[in-house]
């Protein structure tokens, strides 16, 4: 087990590392919003110039639960959707690869709003 | 004809001091485990107090302040001739709520964390002016409401930088009268807006303190006196950060104000509370002035105290645009009863 996790323990921490840095080490207009954004699509370039796909093999979900491994399921469902269906692929692979996450985050989030009751 | 009350450009000193007869806070848990936390009148349990939403318990503490100093003085609602009230929320939401269960008529006030001492000013001006006999100013702010308005969803569990500042639970009231025992206001000097240029709507501090700064010179140039006519200068709100730019702004203007110039969002809680650099929010200088400087001041322990309320005023609108944060500070004089 040792074998996946460590490599999963350094690449997922690398990405949290460089995404730190960027709220540390820059001017305070850049937020966690900007971060955020930035890592999906920065995820999915790197996937679509085939960095990331390799990063995947060796880090696992170290490379696919934050947020560039989301950009990375969009990119590469497109890629994907785009050979067997043409250029309409590119719209609908990148939603139908991640429909598992996006219904899972609506369907968690709505079950602790409804236990936990947010108000701020 | 100039206005015989008015002392150079900015400053007025009363014919008649007003006098402070009535002050008092209402705190949340965490500033009643500050270092203060003794000094408060009255505390809530949690930060909610058993309403539905914290504008509602902002709203609440603001009314409990000004109905709590009310009683004091042994008055009722019709004795007051104004109520002069701000908060951090749009449209001074706090306020117009609790001013509906005061029958006083309201003018309210926006000032950021300036609410407190812009409303003592204002306030010592229409007694001395003679438009009325008794007045209470207050100022509330709640951390959840703010930070819902002004920053992040507070779930979010966004990292806050070590130059933030944490706003206060809290509101203060100080009722106003022209004649009584108690702490006196002697002069006032009106801030002018300030803006260097900072964006960071995290680092009001820095945004601020050139505002107070400013005040604190012009106070000491139309009076023609300087830092030895106080016991303690103390800003509401620069924080820590905000706190050490002005004291080396002062020393490069020539004042030698480091010991005796303190602020209330450092004041009102302990470092150990992680709070970063600090206090914030109309509620914090109301808190801490309605409190301990008055204590301090009835007691003895101090004779003359600078009051200089700081306001960042930037809306959430004008920070996202890229706007800096235009500043300002309003300072008032306290002078213990002889």
């Amino acid at each position: 087990m040792l074998k996946m996790v460590i490599p999963a323990f350094l690449v997922g921490g690398a990405l949290c590392v460089i995404a730190q840095l960027l709220i540390d080490l820059t001017k305070a207009s850049i937020t966690p919003g900007h971060v955020l954004v930035t890592y999906v699509t920065g995820g999915a370039i790197l996937t679509g110039l085939g960095i990331y796909g390799p990063l995947v093999k060796i880090g696992g979900a170290g490379a696919t639960i934050p947020l560039t491994g989301f950009g990375y399921t969009l990119a590469k469902g497109a890629m994907e959707a785009v050979e067997k269906k043409g250029l309409l692929g590119a719209f609908t692979g990148g939603i139908e690869a991640s429909a598992a996450g996006i219904a899972a985050a609506v369907i968690f989030g709505y079950l602790m709003a409804v236990i936990f009751d947010p108000k701020g | 004809m100039t206005a015989p009350k008015l002392k150079g450009k900015q400053t007025v000193a009363f014919a008649t001091p007003p006098v402070i007869v009535g002050f008092g806070s209402v705190v949340g848990p965490m500033e009643a485990q500050g270092p203060l936390g003794s000094c408060f009148h009255k505390i809530l349990k949690d930060t909610l107090d058993g309403e539905q939403t914290w504008e509602k318990t902002e709203s609440k503490m603001l009314k409990d302040a000004v109905k709590m100093v009310i009683a004091q003085a042994q008055l009722t609602d019709k004795d007051i001739n104004y109520l002069l009230a701000g908060d951090l929320l749009n449209q001074i939401i706090s306020t117009n709520y609790a001013a509906r269960d005061v029958s006083v008529p309201l003018i309210g006030l926006y000032g950021a964390c300036s609410t407190m001492a812009l409303g003592l000013a204002l306030g010592s001006m229409l007694i001395d002016g003679g438009y009325g006999d008794r007045v209470v100013a207050a100022a509330s702010s709640h951390h959840d409401t703010a930070e819902r308005q002004f920053r992040f969803p507070t779930e979010l569990g966004s990292q806050r930088q070590m130059y933030a500042q944490w706003t206060v639970t809290g509101a203060g009231a100080t009722l106003l009268a022209k004649q009584g025992y108690g702490v006196k206001v002697t002069h006032a000097t009106m801030g002018k807006i300030v803006d260097l240029g900072v964006c960071d709507v995290n680092n009001m501090g820095a945004a601020m303190a050139p505002a107070i700064t400013d005040t604190i010179i012009s106070h000491f140039k139309d009076l023609a006196i300087d830092e030895s006519a106080y016991d303690l200068v103390i800003s509401g709100d620069l924080g820590q950060v905000g706190l050490d730019i002005s004291k080396d702004l002062l020393r490069q203007a020539g004042y030698q104000l480091d010991k005796k110039f303190t602020d209330c969002g450092v004041l009102i809680y302990d470092p150990n509370q992680d709070t970063h650099a600090g206090g914030s929010g109309c509620g914090c200088s109301a808190v801490v002035i309605n409190s301990h400087i008055m204590q301090e001041l009835l007691a003895g322990r101090l004779r003359r105290v600078l009051f200089v309320g700081s306001g960042a005023l930037m809306s959430s609108t004008s920070c996202a645009q890229g706007e800096s944060i235009p500043a300002i500070g309003h300072a008032v004089v306290l002078e213990a009863p002889a």
